[in-house]
């Protein structure tokens, strides 16, 4: 019985065995089942979003971009379809020969190609790539025939930016480019709404209105797979179109002002007297900005900026020029709002006057002989306001031109516009460091010394004289304005005398103390055009309609010696460098005014030769206009 | 002496009613749900990989039933062979082998692709019970009743590691180590094993190749690398514990739909099941599992014989091995080693080795009375 007794040993050791490893059994799986509990209970919303950013990916497309129209709602800056190339990488099957095929069939130089290289080493396989941006139409047909023999690529119809060509919007339009490293650090929104290969404006319009014109992008949520391949379309939601801006600009008076400055360089501004509307704001030289949309070559960039004449500023709010006679308006009221002169003050002019021991010249040799106020403004006497500035003081004179609009921004939504300088003995200390000198009060009287303004600060100033006195606030952007009295009830007020109550309880504020100084300075402004002797009276406009009033002015950007004076040079005699700038501003038309426009032409000459011929035809242009303009007046400065 | 094996024939009616129709309900179960993961795990398509696990779940099953009804003296006295063949199997695959992703693991029978490692789970745990047997418990500690077996699964484990295929080999291991360990070896000695294993480890990192080192690396720091040999534990956690209770449903799992899951139709299987089926489905499987594994045992108690008992015993611990491991690795409690679930991942040799187990589980069941005590 040994063996069944070994045997029954034996089964009971293994029983026990089999005990202890059924129960370590049993521990495994509560084990397993705890850790599936842990997992999928526990961490299931950890696990969950894991799985969900595995399989959704989100593509952000381009939002369209708002347009901008002019006044009456021509498109200045326009979205165009424009043909792109897109390529897929994963899907090429030999980019080298797909280099070569495309080099054939489009524009697709060695430069191009390492380019693309470049930025297909940075990107992931499934992204698609935007080979060319911008393909002409015969391009892009060759390209559609050629399609089933090259893998990868897909032609595509997106929209871009579409300006003037001409340049005559561009300083004011600005223009649209890629979006840089620099703008995403310095704009807060573009982390929000930037999408690969979306433009923003880097100037102008186009930058200031970044915010609201961009849109909001659309999102296309896709399901990918684990190598990042779209699977199928989860979900698409719609962007936002960017909001369509309207301006006050004309730009049919653009391209005439644009075209009258054609090889010269200045600005022509013109403004709603009333409303402040900006109807012209033109530089020149300009350039196409449509150069930029699609990426400026390097050529195309040297150019531009090598250019003598530097085509990228905008004269019109950045240049800086000595507003030279242009002031004198100003200067006389000035005299007249503080009791320093009467407008009978008689002051003869012999061609030169000496004063602490230096000799100041009026720009007319002989002299003018026996001036009073209106003819001096008429004639542009400097004698005159030497003697005027002298009795009114800098710091007065100073007080009068900032209340006109000099020496501050006019717009003030324009990064790049300049505020110029209005000099007094404050400014003298605090930014050179040295007392006022008198003599200096005579040349700031004719608008010269550290006078800087900036021919809009000189279109607001005649804008704010010729509506009778009344700050307005300049816009260019056409959104509609709070209240105000009907321009006719304005007129008449202005005309009568009489105190108009729907105009005294406006919110206007009154810039003068007088009302018969203003009429004054601009009865004199009217000799100053339309009398023989005045300044600008060979660019005058005859038909009823369309007289107009102005003041020319020359401002000097050096001091002409005695020498020179002999010699009795001309401007045209002088080298392009050395010339005077060319100033006129003006209102029309006389009777009822309602533009005042202002031209500046960089070493044109004098202002009656260089910039009021300019002015007389921008003028009528503007009047012609008018009729069409009154029609697409939204707001309630409605003419009645 | 009398036989140890009583010669009795039975009917075959005899033996359909002695059949096992528990086991039998489960395995078929099991099968069935593991098309319908298979189906899953092909998007839904009827195609390669499920028109073959059916096909091969099919015929195996068949195969089951047929060994089943082979006498267990005759299957008693074949297991020597059985393992010498194998063995030889082994053997062969290292010079006549089918080289597959760096790994020299199968060998080509013209009919099929074998995988001699797979057969050797089964293989040693039939030899090792024949070995038993017939040895009392009192000289089992003998010296040289340790050292016969010691060699019997070192040589095929040894075999097995330097195919490369660590999974398999630590799998046949430690089936091997249980059978063993039953039969009443002292604990001491396995305590003198393990103390030199762990003097071993140093030798064996230097033994192993880069990729294996990756792994266990990665097991211990799954994010250390997590787009390349970290990436499949990680989608793995992720598809299970998106799960959820009640899973995505049948074909819905985004994580495997989408391939994220790597190997889904055969270590990740599991994965693939819980992340459709949730917590309670993964319950729901365990608990069969659990139910074959207690069957098996059950049945290796009510043996009347030890080679029957020890196999059975050996070859639920086993399969209880398999299950957990292949769980364990795919949850990320152990290391990626390449280890199938048994009957669900698609792979021939090991639905052919655990059918094979199970069929010799059956015979010892149907042909009980056939031994004495």
């Amino acid at each position: 019985m040994l063996f069944s007794e070994t045997f029954q040993n034996k089964t009971k050791l293994i029983s026990r065995r089999m005990f202890i490893l059924s129960a370590l059994k049993i521990s495994v799986f509560v084990g397993i089942i705890s850790r599936l509990f842990y997992l999928q209970i526990s961490e299931n919303i950890k696990y969950r979003s894991l799985s969900d950013k595995n399989r959704f990916r989100e593509w952000k497309l381009i939002p369209k971009r708002g347009i901008i129209e002019d006044y009456f709602g021509n498109k200045i800056a326009d979205n165009i379809q424009n043909f792109q190339l897109h390529m897929m990488p994963e899907d090429v099957p030999d980019m080298k020969i797909l280099f070569f095929k495309l080099s054939k069939i489009i524009n697709f130089n060695n430069n191009e190609k390492n380019k693309i290289i470049k930025r297909l080493k940075k990107r992931k396989r499934w992204e698609p790539i935007v080979i060319s941006d911008n393909l002409s139409w015969s391009e892009f047909s060759r390209l559609n025939l050629f399609l089933n023999e090259m893998q990868g690529v897909k032609p595509v119809v997106a929209l871009s930016r579409k300006y003037y060509e001409d340049g005559s919007n561009s300083h004011v339009v600005g223009y649209v480019s890629e979006v840089s490293v620099k703008d995403l650090k310095s704009n807060e929104y573009l982390k929000e709404v930037n999408v690969p290969g979306m433009k923003i404006g880097k100037i102008g319009l186009e930058k200031i209105l970044n915010k609201l014109i961009v849109g909001k992008p659309g999102i296309q949520r896709f399901e990918v797979n684990s190598s990042g391949k779209r699977v199928k379309e989860l979900e698409l939601i719609k962007g936002i179109e960017g909001k369509n801006f309207r301006t006050t600009i004309d730009s049919e008076t653009q391209k005439f002002a644009s075209s009258l400055l054609k090889n010269k360089s200045g600005s022509v501004c013109v403004m709603d007297i009333f409303t402040g509307d900006i109807v012209t704001l033109v530089s020149s030289p300009t350039f196409d900005p449509n150069q930029f949309v699609h990426g400026i070559s390097l050529e195309e960039w040297k150019e531009l900026m090598n250019h003598k004449e530097k085509p990228l500023i905008n004269r019109a709010l950045m240049g800086l020029y000595p507003p030279g006679s242009t002031i004198k308006p100003i200067v006389a009221l000035s005299a007249l709002e503080n009791d320093i002169m009467s407008t009978k003050k008689m002051v003869e002019c012999k061609g030169k006057i000496e004063l602490y021991g230096q000799t100041y010249h009026c720009w007319k040799e002989k002299g003018h002989g026996f001036m009073n106020m209106r003819s001096a403004i008429k004639q542009s006497c400097d004698i005159y306001f030497y003697e005027t500035a002298r009795k009114l003081g800098v710091d007065r004179l100073s007080i009068t031109a900032e209340k006109f609009g000099l020496g501050k921004k006019v717009l003030n939504i324009f990064s790049e516009e300049k505020s110029g300088v209005v000099p007094n003995t404050k400014w003298k200390l605090k930014n050179i460091g040295k007392g006022w000198f008198l003599g200096e009060t005579l040349i700031t009287g004719i608008g010269q010394g550290y006078f800087q303004s900036t021919p809009l600060q000189l279109c607001l100033m005649m804008a704010q004289l010729a509506n009778g006195g009344y700050e307005i606030k300049p816009r260019i952007i056409n959104d509609l304005y709070a209240l105000q009295p009907t321009i006719n009830a304005w007129r008449k007020e202005f005309e009568l005398g009489k105190n108009d109550n729907n105009l005294n309880n406006s919110n206007l504020k009154k810039l003068y103390r007088n009302k018969e100084n203003i009429k004054f300075v601009l009865d004199s402004l009217y000799g100053a055009t339309n009398e023989p002797l005045g300044t600008s009276y060979r660019s005058r406009l005859t038909k009823p309609d369309f007289v107009y009033a102005g003041k020319t002015g020359t401002s000097q950007i050096r001091t002409i010696t005695a020498e020179e004076r002999k010699l009795k040079l001309k401007n045209k005699d002088l080298p392009y460098e050395k010339r005077d700038h060319a100033l006129f501003i003006a209102f029309a038309p006389y009777k009822n005014p309602r533009y005042s426009i202002s031209v500046v032409v960089e070493h044109g000459g004098s202002g009656s030769s260089g910039a009021a011929p300019i002015a007389k035809q921008v003028i009528k242009k503007v009047l012609e206009r008018h009729k069409i303009r009154k029609k697409y007046q939204l707001d309630l400065f409605r003419e009645a | 002496m009398k036989n140890y094996f009583e010669k009795r024939n039975q009917s075959i009616s005899e033996k359909i009613i002695a059949f096992d129709f528990q086991l039998l309900f489960l395995i078929l179960t099991l099968g069935i749900i593991s098309i319908f993961a298979m189906y899953s795990s092909e998007m839904g398509n009827f195609s390669y990989h499920t028109k073959n696990h059916l096909y091969r779940f099919s015929f195996f099953f068949l195969f089951f039933i047929v060994v089943s009804f082979i006498r267990i003296d005759l299957l008693y006295k074949s297991a020597y062979l059985f393992y010498v063949i194998v063995l030889a199997l082994l053997i062969g695959v290292d010079s006549f082998g089918v080289t597959a992703s760096g790994s020299k693991r199968w060998i080509n029978l013209f009919f099929i692709n074998l995988q001699p490692s797979e057969l050797m789970k089964v293989s040693l745990i039939v030899f090792l019970a024949r070995y038993y047997n017939k040895i009392p418990s009192q000289y089992v500690n003998n010296f040289k009743h340790i050292l016969i077996p010691f060699f019997s699964f070192l040589i095929p484990v040894f075999l097995v590691a330097s195919q490369p295929d660590l999974g398999t080999s630590v799998l046949i291991a430690i089936s091997g180590l249980i059978v063993i360990w039953l039969t009443g070896i002292k604990i001491k000695y396995f305590m003198y094993s393990f103390f030199v294993l762990i003097c071993l480890i140093p030798v064996g990192i230097s033994l192993l190749k880069p990729y294996q080192k990756a792994r266990i690396l990665t097991f211990l720091n799954p994010e250390r690398d997590p787009l390349g040999a970290g990436y499949q534990i990680i989608q793995s956690k992720i598809a299970v514990g998106s799960g959820g209770i009640f899973g995505k449903g049948f074909l819905q799992g985004s994580q495997s739909y989408l391939d994220y899951l790597p190997e889904k139709h055969t270590d990740f299987i599991f994965t693939l099941f819980s992340e459709e089926f949730g917590f309670v489905g993964c319950v729901i499987l365990l608990l069969i599992y659990a139910l074959i594994i207690y069957r098996i045992a059950s049945i290796g108690t009510q043996s009347r014989n030890n080679f029957g008992r020890l196999f059975c015993y050996g070859f639920a611990a086993a399969f209880f091995v398999y299950v957990t491991v292949n769980m364990a690795m795919v949850l990320g409690l152990l290391p990626i080693v390449g280890a199938p679930l048994p009957i669900m991942s698609y792979g021939g040799s090991s639905m052919f080795s655990v059918m094979l187990g199970l069929g010799i589980v059956m015979s010892c069941r149907i042909h009980n009375p056939n031994s004495i005590g």
